[in-house]
């Protein structure tokens, strides 16, 4: 029995060596990973993104994927939480053996991610964290989306150019960098720009009551009130806000953190009206994007949301580097990404900079009802950088 | 200022009220047994999604037009939301805390924060709450009872607004917390409540059924919880998912209420719940919106340095 067990280990090392040997025509999947929030308070995003990744790899596959090779996702969740993000990666780089890396939406979850992708020499991909610090002094990481100081820009610049006006409120949440980083840039810009911030509230994530916050921006009387943060808590903002009588008139206005079908649902008739900045619109301009709502309607079925558009630009440029790369190994791959250039994703031209953020405009949109009475995001303008 | 004074009373005692519904939970258990219930924030988010679940079921069923749902939906849903929380309080303490009844309290402790992930978890399920926030349909027309002082156009003295939803809450929490005090004071089931807590051996031999007087605390405390759930949706319609970080805060602040009005003590929960409130709008409204949290867990450690048994408390220091 036991003579019996060590031939069979035999013949089966031997099949194994045989297949490292026909390495040059081989045909086994490339591996990817993709680490997001599946589930969690910030699912939504987690899931969105991992469909346009999904969308984006049918596409390649079906076009015969990296020479012959077809390109495999395989896809972790982190529930939104830091520490499930650093264990999802480490197991994508050291047991899946995965050739890149794609993730997160949060920037505190890219972060952690990209610690280790750095620490093993893996390229690691951000579809959407906007925070500066996340490919700071890491030359494995880059992004296909724009930066915080740059969105804070954009809503500045579109409230005192394309709304011109002159008084804004900001309430943000203080326990979230990318909500306290959107409204340092925002406050900035704004007053360099001749505008006034007439009050300036906090709230920590978890709050649910804004009453408070609400009164004291009422009292200032601004026109336009800042909300950077997540689309629940900006959901609960315009709803507390119009109760207490803030008019519809003066409009709320946020970063591509609102950006969930749930935002037009929990907000309702409050949140209509209101402004964010996206990186794109599914009723932008565009023959890219028009192909990409229809494709992604047909195999989903529902309107890709920002983040489903900038995880199929993460796989697409990803697959463009493959392409492009010497080899595989880390560091040619990642030489690879970082020379993109004008590549044409749906969310606009992608160029990679020195520092491994992706150049490219924004655009703003605005909560409006549609014909059948639904409340989405409707294209207003694009900021160019 | 007179109207800003009053306004911020009426936000705190509205949300005041809703601890205090809250607290009430903590505290009887931990009258009873002497531990705290780490699940018990998780049934009061029970008790929100269910109502929603239910609300939105009639809506859907009903009014699929997408017309306003009427008030009595309401009356649907709270008892169910208190039959999911009534029950899932029963099971709870019948599986998870009964079996460590002779075991050290930091072994129940411990398993209190397990129910209490494990709720969590299962209520993300799709197919009973899911991942995704939810809007709670409104049940009452969003009106103002009544309006007090301010001047007219002038946005910066506007009047004193209370709200229809405020005003229902707070007498549903008050009448809950009424029949809850005759229960517990004033019948013979009070009686042996009060008694188990006091000595579960001596009750023992007094002929009291104190498996039984436990579950029912259990019961009870799960039911306010889901009437506490139930307004808290009607107040703030946008639902976070069940895992999110904000019900963990809110249950922390009501237990921190307990706490701080003495906690065992039903009468102290419902002081310090309100408490907790005015705490937290007077200093989001007049000093640091982002420091109200500071003031609250302040409240917490000056309380438990000066007064260790809370507001209403005994004061005898306990043996440890």
């Amino acid at each position: 029995m036991k003579g019996w067990m060590r031939a069979a280990c035999a013949v089966s090392f031997l099949a194994a060596g045989l297949a490292s040997v026909a390495h040059a025509q081989d045909s086994s999947p490339i591996k990817v990973g993709h680490y997001a929030s599946m589930t969690g308070k910030e699912a939504t995003f987690g899931q969105s993104t991992d469909q346009g990744i999904r969308l984006a790899l049918k596409e390649i596959n079906a076009a015969g994927g990296l020479n012959g090779r077809p390109i495999e996702v395989i896809t972790y969740d982190t529930k939104g939480e830091s520490k499930e993000a650093g264990t999802a990666v480490t197991r994508l780089v050291t047991s899946d053996k995965v050739v890149a890396v794609l993730g997160e939406v949060a920037s505190s979850l890219s972060l952690a991610g990209g610690a280790v992708c750095q620490q093993y020499g893996v390229p690691m991909v951000s579809p959407s964290s906007t925070n500066p610090r996340v490919t700071q002094g890491r030359s494995m990481v880059s992004r296909v989306c724009f930066i915080d100081p740059f969105q804070g820009f954009v809503v500045a610049k579109f409230v005192r150019e394309n709304l011109k006006l002159d008084r804004a409120a900001v309430l943000y949440d203080q326990g979230q960098a990318y909500s306290k980083g959107l409204r340092d840039e925002f406050k900035k810009h704004f007053t360099a720009m001749g505008g006034t911030i007439v009050a300036d509230e906090a709230f920590t994530g978890g709050d649910q009551d804004f009453s408070a916050q609400l009164a004291n921006i009422r009292s200032k009387s601004p026109q336009a009130i800042f909300v950077p943060g997540y689309y629940t808590d900006a959901g609960n903002v315009a709803l507390q806000a119009r109760r207490l009588g803030i008019s519809k008139d003066i409009p709320l206005l946020g970063g591509d953190g609102w950006d969930s079908e749930q935002l037009g649902k929990i907000g309702g008739d409050a949140i209509e009206g209101s402004y964010y900045s996206n990186h794109y619109a599914p009723d932008q301009e565009g023959a890219l994007v028009r192909a990409f709502v229809e494709k992604y309607k047909a195999e989903f079925g529902q309107t890709p949301d920002g983040l489903a558009a900038l995880g199929y630009d993460a796989m697409q440029v990803l697959f463009d580097s493959m392409k492009r790369a010497k080899s595989l190994d880390g560091k040619d791959l990642a030489a690879a990404i970082a020379q993109t250039a004008g590549y044409k994703g749906v969310t606009g031209a992608i160029t990679i900079d020195k520092n491994r953020d992706a150049s490219k405009p924004a655009v703003m949109v605005q909560m409006r009802r549609n014909e059948a009475g639904d409340l989405g995001p409707a294209y207003v303008a694009t900021i160019e950088p | 200022m007179f109207e800003s004074i009053l306004q911020t009373l009426v936000d705190a005692l509205a949300v005041g009220s809703l601890y205090a519904l809250i607290a009430l939970g903590y505290t009887m258990v931990y009258g009873i047994l002497k531990f705290i219930n780490f699940a018990h924030s998780d049934v009061f988010v029970i008790g929100a999604w269910t109502s929603l679940s239910v609300v939105a079921f009639l809506a859907g069923w009903a009014w699929p037009e997408g017309n306003p749902v009427p008030w009595w939906a309401g009356v649907v849903a709270l008892p169910c939301a208190m039959l999911a929380c009534a029950m899932t309080g029963f099971v709870i303490e019948r599986l998870a805390y009964k079996p460590l009844r002779g075991a050290p309290r930091l072994n129940v402790l411990i398993t209190a924060i397990g129910v209490s992930l494990f709720l969590q978890n299962l209520g993300q399920l799709e197919f009973l709450f899911g991942t995704k926030p939810q809007r709670m349909p409104g049940l009452l027309p969003d009106v103002h009872v009544a309006k007090i002082g301010g001047i007219p156009g002038d946005l910066t003295r506007p009047p004193v607004n209370i709200h229809l939803v405020d005003v229902v809450g707070a007498l549903t929490a008050v009448v809950l917390m009424i029949a809850l005090d005759f229960l517990v004071f004033r019948t013979k089931f009070g009686r042996a409540m009060r008694a188990v807590s006091f000595s579960p051996s001596n009750a023992s031999l007094m002929g009291i059924n104190v498996d039984r007087v436990i579950s029912y605390t259990f019961v009870m405390g799960a039911v306010l919880a889901a009437a506490a759930g139930f307004l808290f949706g009607q107040k703030y319609p946008g639902l976070n998912q069940p895992a999110a970080a904000i019900w963990v805060l809110l249950g922390l602040k009501a237990f921190v209420a307990a706490v701080v009005g003495g906690i065992g003590n039903i009468r102290g929960a419902m002081l310090g719940g309100i408490l907790i409130g005015l705490l937290e709008f007077f200093s989001a409204r007049y000093v640091s919106s982002g420091l109200k949290d500071l003031f609250v867990f302040a409240l917490l450690i000056v309380v438990l340095l000066v007064r260790p048994g809370g507001i209403l408390g005994s004061s005898a220091t306990e043996k440890v």
